[in-house]
């Protein structure tokens, strides 16, 4: 793992890669980023405190959870508990991610403090054939950070002025960039049972129990079905 | 432009839980030699994890949302990210208009 890559990367085409990648995801993200900030404002939060958690914390998901169940005051083990179970999925992802990365250590325990789904996704695929440079993801998560936080507080600055979000389908953006992104995974027969049971459990544990307990059952049903899919042959 | 003492907190409670579940990861990275099923599960954990994210929406909130969803679908297995996107958001507003 430690010989040079035959073709090596120079730094500007990683990061013109990097922006290429990561310019849809971006985009998509403009209307959520705005939705965010208003449904804040809409909880009682000042643009300020939408700044300071879409920076800090910078977790699309749980950052919904935690405004979607939001009061005053704010209930701060119940927030730090929804938090940990959305974003639990996060250490799989950086112990699958973090060995594809040429950066030193200290880089990727600063860097990985910008992981999205969406970072690493677009990562992990262009991970299949070469490694992941600092220059790629500083570039692909730093757009993103900056896009989300600039639009978090636009969002909140505008607050009412936007009106209901959900006419313009903008509620509607973050489904569809995850539907997208799951089908990037390919279609083959394990991915398919994975996604079918993984969605049938989230829906039926998110009318029984609600949210957030629908990531955590929906998920590990689904990679224990991909599990059972996969099936003795893969083992031999 | 006002900040909550509690408020800030929460957003802080919340800034160290995650970070702690995004470097957590690079201590289990080393260790982690998989191979057969459980490569296959391992490699499953995207997918299956996007999808539990966005199945109440997909899924239990109506059937506007549900048939834009499946539009979606099949729109991503031939389209480009942007344009899926785009797919998904008209049909949800059309749909959302017809049904």
């Amino acid at each position: 793992m430690d010989q040079v890559n035959p073709h090596t990367p120079s730094k500007g085409n990683d990061a013109r890669a990097a922006l290429r990648d990561i310019l849809p995801v971006a985009v998509a993200a403009i209307p959520i980023s705005l939705l965010f900030g208003a449904v804040a404002v809409g909880k009682g939060l000042s643009p300020l405190e939408v700044g300071l958690m879409s920076a800090l914390v910078f977790a699309g998901g749980a950052q919904f959870a935690a405004i979607e169940t939001w009061i005053h005051p704010a209930p701060i083990l119940v927030l730090a508990f929804s938090t940990l179970l959305i974003n639990a999925r996060h250490v799989l992802m950086a112990a699958s991610l973090g060995p594809k990365m040429r950066v030193t250590t200290t880089q990727k325990f600063f860097g990985f403090a910008f992981l999205t789904d969406e970072s690493w996704a677009l990562s992990e695929r262009r991970a299949l054939d070469r490694p992941i440079t600092g220059t790629y993801w500083g570039a692909l998560s730093g757009t993103l950070f900056l896009t989300w936080v600039s639009g978090t507080v636009l969002g909140a600055i505008l607050g009412s002025f936007l009106g209901d979000p959900g006419r313009l389908g903008a509620d509607f953006a973050f489904t569809a960039l995850f539907i997208g992104l799951v089908a990037g995974f390919g279609l083959s027969r394990v991915n398919l049972v994975t996604v079918a049971v993984s969605a049938g459990v989230a829906a039926l544990v998110y009318l029984v129990a609600g949210a957030p307990w629908h990531v955590a059952a929906g998920a590990l049903s689904g990679i224990a079905a991909a599990y059972a899919a996969a099936g003795k042959e893969a083992d031999a | 432009m006002s900040l909550d003492t509690t408020t800030f907190l929460a957003i802080l409670a919340m800034a160290i839980v995650t970070y702690a579940t995004r470097i957590a990861g690079l201590f289990i990275a080393d260790r982690l030699v998989l191979s057969g099923r459980a490569k296959t599960a391992f490699d499953a954990i995207p997918p299956a994890v996007l999808v539990a994210v966005i199945a109440p929406t997909a899924l239990t909130t109506g059937w506007a949302e549900a048939l834009a969803a499946a539009i979606t679908a099949v729109a991503a297995t031939r389209l480009p990210l942007l344009a899926t996107v785009a797919v998904g958001v008209a049909s949800v507003v059309v749909l959302r208009q017809v049904l």
